[in-house]
């Protein structure tokens, strides 16, 4: 049983992700994440503001319940299935690149310390970069329709071309951000 | 009894997400910085199964759990809010080292930050609400 402790190799990984998309197929729905942002904006009554929000959320109800299960595969993983401390064994170039920048922590932990400690309640700045970082998620991912999952995984794996599209603009934005602009922030 | 399944799967998704580490800020930029191929293998072969599983779907006409036929909704043909959208998520996505799913995975880990990005992922969405018709899609 120890395998399930260590992480999971990408040919395991990525067929269960497969695995999953063909589950909510099967269910009778679309694989997609960042659509529960919008019913989320809806609930706490944004569809008083803009018309964006003004749909039948009720309908969603099925996803926020794959998000809330999520939530807690996120616990069970962490928790129960996982070393303590739980390191991600990145390749020892990215860990000097990330050295020069500052993150200390690359290779010993499963996120940054630097920005995902509990310590960062208390500079403004790091929460601004976490802020900043949400923003252009959410706005990103309804602008373009779907986010890793909704077009990365669904979209491409039903050849659909304004996938690809979204998927070229998510590297040309990822590659933006880390070799031009991670050097002018961290 | 659907409630529990759609439950179940979000279980199973968030424990693959955090397992694979696909919920890992240091595999995003590893990944950005074309330093290791696991995010590669992740994508590529979810996709490969994904395309391959898809047409047989659509060539054999399989029906759902409860019997339904399965409707593939294409995509609405544009390319300005595809690219331009896809950038601005992109950015964000190197930035905080998490896409939508895994921000709900980290949450339940534990990692009380990552409430900070979903609170701005939230206000992103809102504000697009606000924009869209403003905005070329």
């Amino acid at each position: 049983m120890n395998w399930i402790l260590e992480p999971w190799p990408w040919y395991v990984s990525g067929p269960l992700i497969a695995f999953t998309m063909f589950l909510l197929i099967f269910m009778g729905r679309q694989f997609g994440m960042s659509s529960n942002l919008r019913t989320m904006c809806s609930m706490c009554g944004a569809d008083k503001k803009a018309d964006f929000f003004n749909f039948d959320w009720r309908a969603q109800q099925w996803n926020l319940l794959v998000l809330l299960g999520a939530v807690f595969g996120g616990f069970i993983a962490h928790f129960y299935l996982s070393e303590d401390p739980t390191r991600v064994a990145i390749s020892s170039e990215t860990i000097q690149d990330l050295n020069n920048l500052g993150f200390d922590s690359a290779g010993k932990a499963y996120l940054p310390t630097e920005l995902f400690s509990t310590n960062v309640f208390s500079e403004p700045l790091t929460l601004l970069v976490l802020l900043i970082g949400g923003i252009l998620i959410g706005f990103g991912a309804r602008y373009a329709g779907g986010c890793t999952s909704g077009h990365a995984i669904s979209g491409l794996s039903n050849l659909q071309l304004p996938s690809l599209i979204a998927v070229i603009g998510f590297f040309i934005g990822g590659l933006v951000m880390i070799h031009f602009l991670y050097p002018l922030i961290f | 009894m659907r409630q529990i399944g759609f439950l179940v799967i979000g279980i199973f998704f968030g424990i693959v997400m955090f397992k694979s580490e696909a919920a890992s800020w240091f595999r995003i930029y590893e990944m950005f910085k074309f330093q290791s191929f696991h995010m590669y293998g992740i994508i590529g072969s979810a996709l490969f199964l994904g395309v391959i599983g898809i047409q047989i779907i659509k060539k054999k006409n399989l029906k759902s759990f409860f019997g339904q036929p399965l409707n593939f909704v294409p995509k609405d043909k544009s390319f300005s809010r595809y690219m331009f959208g896809g950038i601005i998520f992109g950015l964000g996505w190197a930035l905080a080292g998490a896409c939508p799913g895994p921000i709900y995975v980290l949450a339940g880990a534990g990692y009380w930050p990552i409430l900070v990005v979903f609170a701005g992922a939230m206000l992103g969405t809102f504000i697009y609400g606000l924009l869209r018709k403003k905005l070329p899609h």
